[in-house]
């Protein structure tokens, strides 16, 4: 059956429908969260699930922003605080804050981080056309975390790179 | 009606395997007038060669037959069974080993060893058949192998090492070195291979080897002393008529074109030349040890993609299926009281529960059970090992096999094969005196290796023993401080002296020639023990022999905690770890050079090392006058953990760190509490390393403030 071929025929029905139905595009998906008073989007395939927050065991000697470690269905999985982080607003922990869980493959092995943020808030399509690079000046997050801008409304949201963000040497502990 | 054949291979080869072990085990043990024995032999070479048939291995098929043959005319009692023939036997379930791999691998095999192998069983049958009326013909057997052993061939060897070769911790100058024992060699290297200077590695072999070499040895001889390195390179042996033909052969290859590498690569005979002529190869060697740390693992874990099966007693498997109906039954019963429930059945309701956890619990150990396998799996190669060892070194020695029905996990069991191979090799080759110098010594003219297996607490030791020269300590204290492993000042104890053998780059220890090879790998050795989570001492007396005990933990899943508190954490300390829990007599308490906090625990003195500020946490006691100690051993030395709290004790699943996020200093790994929440699994190694860490910080601090 073609998906494609239905979708042509729903916008009779309304244009409710046809949003409802808008993830046939063929652009990218993103998940776009909150950190501080910023939007952010991360590829939505990459989303495990999207947790409220609940306080992690800490692991020994690790830096501020690895809030420690959870279990998700007996996975133990490591908590990162992405506010602290980059040092993009105050770390509240309250009923808004939500954990997104990510998960990535690579060489065969998945490796799952939860990442702490101010609040979720939507689903962005953007061709890869709407993605603008970003100025390499200015900004404390690290150039190599950051895939583009795009830009919704009179908003800009950064997309962040979801590998970079789940390379733990960037996480490095630093021993004290 | 075609049935797909395929899918019964893999229990093919398994039940192939295991009819190889078994023919090994019974020719080992075989004597004449034997027949149970060689019956046995017999159907499992049967059973290899119909399989192999059904499936279309034909190179199995025709070899197997050859040594079917054999037996059955053994069998018959048609033929004595003689030493020579079981040796041939014996090759042959080598050459039936490597056919039947290669046949699931799917290529051919082109092992010259079949070749000559199944002449000689050919041969071997020729023989009985025109001799068959008398009994005579294994002596005559006897004597041509006997003329053939005392003739000098020329045998021509290309050894083409691969470039990683050195970073196993191989030496070509070593292999050259025990080639000249075995006559005199013609070495010479090919440089084709070199790269320019900048693409050079230092960690890496450019140079291949073209060695003649005229000695009376067997090919066998030859093939020995590459066995170490036998993976990592090609080897082509061949066998020149004899003497004459040498410098006919050495003409030709002066009018060769390679005329002038030979002047320089060319040297004669003996062995200081070699030295010379694999200088170069010697330094890029040394200057590797250092840096191979991380090379070295690459080239042990080789990938294995078998996902593997187990056997399993029915009688296992029975108690795991009765065990579910018990544990479906209280389910039930759990299920209707919950259905409606009051206060009144409170009892019945915690006895249901008490229930489910018994049943829990066995199911658990059930499960675990199927894993484990007697421990004779791994030894089971050992006497052939032995045997074969003893051929070649041409001492006499008894292996003795203690203990063989310790049950370990199958994960354990694989991983600790090779590294025991290594140290019952290694006592062997170097433990064991030659027969003159025992005789010399008052000792018995056979020696004896023996293998021992026990369980001790939660774990399972595996000791490899001895009664050769032992270790000599001043030789490998003076070698270590030669290469500054050790300040010529420190004292050091045995066990610390001997577990220098462990240090990487001891291997090559070829000036201390009475425990060179002792250390041959050892660095591997200590390494694949302790990823498992295990340890290995070793204990030596000069004159008397040597014991090297590995300590193994019996499952790799679950281990016995001690649950403690530190503020708000929870931790769990290795029950196995643990030497006792107190609470501290301030008396007992003293402070020493420089602050340094001790709790006197008899004759010891325990240093002690606050869990908070390890790991920089709040904690309800700083005070070590009111504290809990619990004291553990780790690597031979006791620390005492301070910690707020002991909670219970259970058992725990351990889960890695490292799949998400790192492995953390301190930490061995995570767990999963009855309340769903996470708790960390103290390394006491990793904390000992964090302690010291600290204390050199506060030193430099302290020194920086001085000045």
């Amino acid at each position: 059956m073609n998906i494609q071929a239905l979708a042509q025929e729903i916008p009779e029905q309304g244009e409710q429908a046809f949003e409802g139905i808008d993830f046939i595009t063929d652009g990218e998906q993103y998940l776009t969260f909150i950190l501080g008073s910023e939007q952010y989007g991360v590829d939505i395939l990459c989303v495990e699930e999207i947790r409220s927050w609940e306080k992690p065991t800490r692991i020994p000697n690790s830096p501020d922003y690895v809030k420690g470690v959870i279990n998700m269905r007996g996975i133990i999985v490591p908590i990162i605080d992405l506010r602290q982080k980059f040092s993009i607003g105050k770390p509240y922990y309250g009923a808004t804050t939500v954990v997104i869980v990510l998960t990535t493959s690579c060489e065969l092995k998945k490796r799952t981080i939860g990442f702490v943020v101010d609040g979720v808030s939507d689903v962005l399509n953007a061709d890869e056309s709407d993605i603008k690079p970003a100025p390499a000046f200015g900004g404390c997050i690290p150039q190599y975390y950051i895939d583009g801008l795009v830009n919704v409304g009179d908003k800009v949201i950064t997309l962040l790179n979801v590998k970079e963000l789940q390379s733990l040497e960037a996480h490095q502990i630093l021993s004290t | 009606m075609s049935i797909d054949l395929s899918q019964f291979i893999p229990s093919f080869l398994e039940e192939s395997f295991e009819g190889l072990e078994l023919m090994e085990s019974s020719l080992l043990t075989l004597e004449a007038g034997d027949n149970e024995t060689i019956h046995t032999i017999f159907r499992a070479a049967h059973s290899i060669k119909g399989g192999a048939g059904t499936f279309g291995f034909s190179e199995v098929t025709e070899f197997t037959h050859l040594v079917e043959t054999l037996l059955d005319e053994m069998r018959d009692g048609r033929r004595e069974i003689s030493p020579q023939d079981i040796e041939i036997l014996l090759d042959s379930v080598d050459c039936m080993r490597l056919l039947i791999e290669s046949a699931r691998d799917g290529h051919s095999c082109e092992d010259e060893k079949i070749a000559i192998t199944s002449q000689r069983l050919s041969q071997t049958l020729n023989n009985s058949d025109v001799l068959s009326a008398t009994d005579n013909s294994s002596a005559t057997d006897k004597e041509t192998i006997n003329n053939n052993a005392s003739e000098n061939h020329c045998w021509h060897i290309q050894f083409l090492p691969e470039h990683q070769l050195v970073q196993t911790g191989n030496d070509p100058l070593l292999l050259f070195n025990a080639l000249t024992d075995l006559g005199n060699i013609t070495l010479r290297a090919n440089t084709d291979e070199l790269p320019p200077l900048n693409d050079m590695h230092a960690e890496e072999l450019y140079l291949s080897w073209y060695i003649e070499l005229v000695s009376a040895c067997s090919e066998e001889d030859i093939k020995e002393v590459f066995e170490w390195v036998e993976d990592e390179c090609k080897l082509i042996i061949s066998k020149q008529a004899n003497n004459a033909t040498i410098q006919t052969i050495q003409q030709q290859n002066n009018s060769d074109k390679t005329q002038e590498k030979n002047d320089i690569a060319s040297s004669s005979t003996s062995k200081q030349d070699i030295e010379n002529n694999t200088n170069a190869v010697k330094s890029i060697a040394s200057s590797v040890t250092t840096t191979n740390n991380t090379h070295d693992k690459k080239a042990i874990t080789k990938p294995k993609t078998e996902l593997g099966s187990i056997r399993v007693g029915v009688d296992k498997v029975d108690s795991l299926i009765n065990l579910v109906g018990e544990l479906v039954i209280t389910q039930s019963m759990l299920s209707e009281l919950g259905s409606d429930f009051d206060i009144s059945k409170l009892d019945k309701l915690t006895s249901g529960l008490e229930q489910l956890l018994q049943n829990t619990k066995e199911l658990q150990e059930s499960v675990m059970r199927i894993r484990m396998l007697p421990i004779s799996f791994a030894f089971n190669r050992f006497p052939r090992l032995i045997h074969d060892l003893s051929k070649k070194t041409g001492k006499s020695i008894e292996l003795i096999i203690k203990g063989e029905q310790t049950e370990l996990d199958k994960t354990v069991m694989e991983q600790i094969g090779d590294p025991l191979v290594h140290l019952v090799r290694n006592a062997a080759d170097h433990g064991i005196e030659p027969v003159d110098v025992r005789l010399g010594a008052g000792k018995p003219e056979q020696g004896t290796i023996t293998l021992d297996a026990y369980h001790q607490g939660g774990n399972i030791v595996i000791e490899i023993s001895d009664d050769g020269g032992g270790i000599n300590r001043q030789a490998v204290l003076e070698k270590a401080i030669e290469k500054g492993i050790v300040e010529p000042s420190a004292s050091l104890s045995d066990a610390q002296v001997f577990d220098l053998l462990f240090e990487p780059g001891f291997s090559t220890a070829k000036e201390v020639s009475d425990i060179s090879g002792r250390g041959v790998g050892m660095d591997v050795v200590k390494r694949n023990i302790q990823s498992l989570g295990g340890r290995i001492q070793v204990e030596s007396e000069q004159g008397k022999g040597s014991t090297f005990k590995v300590n193994l933990p019996l499952t790799l899943a679950i281990l016995d905690g001690q649950l403690v508190r530190v503020g708000e954490e929870i931790y769990i300390i290795p029950l196995i770890a643990i030497v006792e829990s107190l609470q501290v007599d301030p008396n007992l308490v003293n402070r020493a050079s420089g602050d340094m906090v001790l709790y006197r625990l008899r004759e010891d003195n325990v240093p002690v090392l606050p869990v908070y500020q390890l790991f920089n946490l709040p904690a309800d006691n700083t005070d070590i006058n009111e504290s809990l100690l619990v004291v553990v051993e780790a690597d031979g030395e006791k620390v005492g953990l301070m910690v707020d709290d002991l909670l219970a004790q259970q058992q725990v699943v351990i889960k890695s760190l490292k799949d998400n996020y790192q492995q953390v200093e301190g930490v061995s790994g995570a767990t999963i509490l009855g309340d769903g929440s996470v708790a960390m699994i103290l390394d006491i190694q990793g904390m000992i390393n964090i302690a010291l860490q600290k204390a050199q910080q506060l030193q430099q601090n302290r020194e920086k403030v001085a000045s």
